[in-house]
């Protein structure tokens, strides 16, 4: 009786999960999709159009792809070696007690709300651009960039941590007993065994970075151009739906929820790679 | 294989973590439909009742005081008050979800046609405002208009030090940003592009008190000593000032509802927000009373 009922509930839940992604996809895509289909507006104006002035009906969101590709790239750029060096340091080099400190301190990094990421790139990382290298706004695709390389850090490191410790300890031993060095080790033997985790956690890195919505939208600056130099304010695409939301509505809105389609395609793709990457490394 | 069970690791928690998250936002929702319903039975039952107001960030600090006031004298009658934007709350108060909406700008044409009353509960000025070390502390309506426009770049050609101009504004579809650009006289598409866009009064406080570059608008309400407000036209930004018509960039703060929505309790606030009583409030607060 007991077996069956929690058999159900486990059903239910399970099930609710898969509910939820329905509605959610459904809904985002039947609001997102409206305009284009019984309003007349163009898919492709939409994607490549430059302007976005929601009052005078011009609904372009190609700076907003440029700055959240921008901004994403850039994070890797800084995220990905610093994430994979710790990773590397605190499965093969750190001495257990060094490691012990280290590894809960990225783990609580994850933990931190994303707004206070903002905050403290609104109270630091902005004004330090400003009085540093004296830019006339410190609200930039550099500040962006720097918060989402910080947020990306736990998932990069702790992804590649599992996968860094997964290789079999003959591999090392082998290596070393050849006399190759401890670094040479590191890199010739170690890293290209766990190159699909590694390529693993640059995904879920990018993925955390692409999706960051509240810690963005405090440093980004929000301004509607196509950037072309990292001193730039710019508007990614989750903050123009967080931005405007609020006050959007008819047509506005639902070139909001048009802005989520992109997005979640950006998303979609990312799942693909992931899941592709994954499936390899068994292999 | 080592590296086979790890990929089976990362998605195994990744899906754990996506169902736990749909679960509590499914749970979210469905706890939001029974407390709509809560509400619906406990009006009617005639014990606490719930007014819901939704809408402006400009309003809602105002609503917020008035409500608290009034529910000194009249203890069965809870007031929730939302801060969600005008056109959010003009939305919830035509479909129901609300039973008041709090608006910052006149409705448009297609909001009217549902059929809203509107009451005008208060006045507001809006201020522009730079940093506390800016020395321009007056312009033209003519010249306000040339910055946020982008005609006008440079501090040193309105007298001020000789740096560039950084604009912060409002976001489309804010009724602090149409009422603003309204008055000034530019549309959403001749705005800077470079402007930075801040949601919320409080943000564009806090984006102006930090960029000695910059400069922003403000509802009355928000104005302290961090940032330095700009006369237009040599006239102050003080509530006499919008009173006697004196200052130009002010707007109404509005209560919308629905004949068929309000109850009685709502009634009763909004009698009790335009009583004198209620009228103190609002000068208190720092908005500009209608009587």
């Amino acid at each position: 009786m007991l077996e069956k009922l929690s058999a159900r509930i486990f059903l239910f839940c399970a099930l609710l999960s898969v509910v939820s992604l329905l509605l959610i996809v459904g809904f985002v895509f039947y609001k997102g999709s409206h305009p284009f289909v019984a309003e007349g507006y163009s898919f492709f104006d939409f994607i490549f159009g430059m302007d976005w002035v929601p009052s005078e009906d011009k609904f372009g969101i190609f700076p907003m792809i440029v700055a959240s590709l921008f901004a994403t790239i850039g994070a890797l750029i800084i995220g990905v070696p610093v994430g994979l060096f710790t990773a590397i340091f605190l499965a093969e080099i750190a001495p257990k007690r060094v490691a012990k400190i280290i590894s809960p301190a990225v783990q609580l990094l994850a933990g931190i709300p994303s707004v206070l990421y903002g905050v403290f790139g609104l109270a630091i990382i902005v004004p330090f651009l400003q009085n540093n290298l004296g830019l006339v706004k410190g609200q930039s695709l550099l500040a962006v960039i720097l918060v989402l390389a910080i947020m990306m850090l736990p998932t990069v490191v702790t992804v590649a941590e599992t996968a860094i410790r997964a290789v079999p300890k003959m591999y090392r031993e082998g290596s070393l007993a050849l006399g190759a060095s401890q670094i040479g080790t590191i890199f010739k033997v170690v890293v290209p065994a766990a190159k699909s985790g590694i390529m693993a956690a640059v995904v879920l890195g990018l993925g955390r970075a692409i999706g960051e919505t509240m810690a963005v939208i405090l440093v980004a600056g929000n301004s509607l151009i196509l950037p072309t130099s990292l001193t730039d304010s710019v508007r990614p695409l989750t903050t123009n739906i967080a931005l405007e939301m609020g006050y959007a509505f008819g047509t506005h809105q639902e070139m909001l929820f048009a802005t989520g389609i992109v997005l979640f395609s950006f998303i979609l793709l990312l799942n693909f790679v992931l899941a592709k990457i994954s499936s390899k490394g068994g292999n | 294989m080592p590296i086979d069970y790890l990929g089976g690791l990362d998605m195994t928690f990744i899906r754990k973590t996506t169902i736990g998250l749909l679960v509590l936002f499914l749970a979210a929702v469905l706890s939001a439909c029974g407390e709509t319903t809560g509400n619906g039975t406990g009006s009617s039952n005639g014990s606490k009742e719930i007014v819901s107001i939704s809408g402006s960030t400009s309003v809602g600090p105002l609503a917020e005081k008035l409500a608290e006031k009034f529910k000194d004298n009249n203890e069965n009658i809870n007031i929730e008050v939302n801060q969600i934007g005008s056109s959010a709350g003009i939305t919830n108060a035509t479909s129901g979800v609300s039973e008041i909406g709090m608006s910052s700008r006149d409705l448009k044409e297609e909001e009217k046609a549902n059929g809203l009353k509107e009451t005008i509960i208060a006045y507001d000025g809006i201020v522009v405002v730079t940093h506390p070390s800016n020395k321009v502390n007056n312009l033209t309506l003519e010249q306000v208009k040339q910055i946020f426009t982008g005609e006008v770049t440079n501090w040193n050609q309105l007298g001020g030090e000789d740096m560039e101009i950084v604009v912060v504004s409002r976001e489309d579809g804010s009724g602090s940003r149409d009422a603003f650009q309204e008055i000034v006289g530019y549309s959403s598409g001749e705005l800077i592009r470079n402007a930075i866009i801040a949601s919320g009064n409080g943000n564009i406080k806090t984006t102006v008190a930090t960029n000695k570059h910059a400069v922003g608008f403000i509802s009355f309400e928000y104005i302290d000593d961090t940032i330095s407000t700009i006369q237009i036209d040599g006239v102050k930004a003080t509530a006499e000032n919008v009173l006697q018509q004196k200052y130009s960039l002010s707007r109404p703060f509005l209560f919308v509802h629905k004949e068929d929505n309000i109850t009685e309790a709502g009634k009763q606030f909004i009698d009790f927000i335009l009583s004198s009583d209620g009228q103190a409030i609002v000068s208190e607060a720092g908005a500009i009373p209608v009587k």
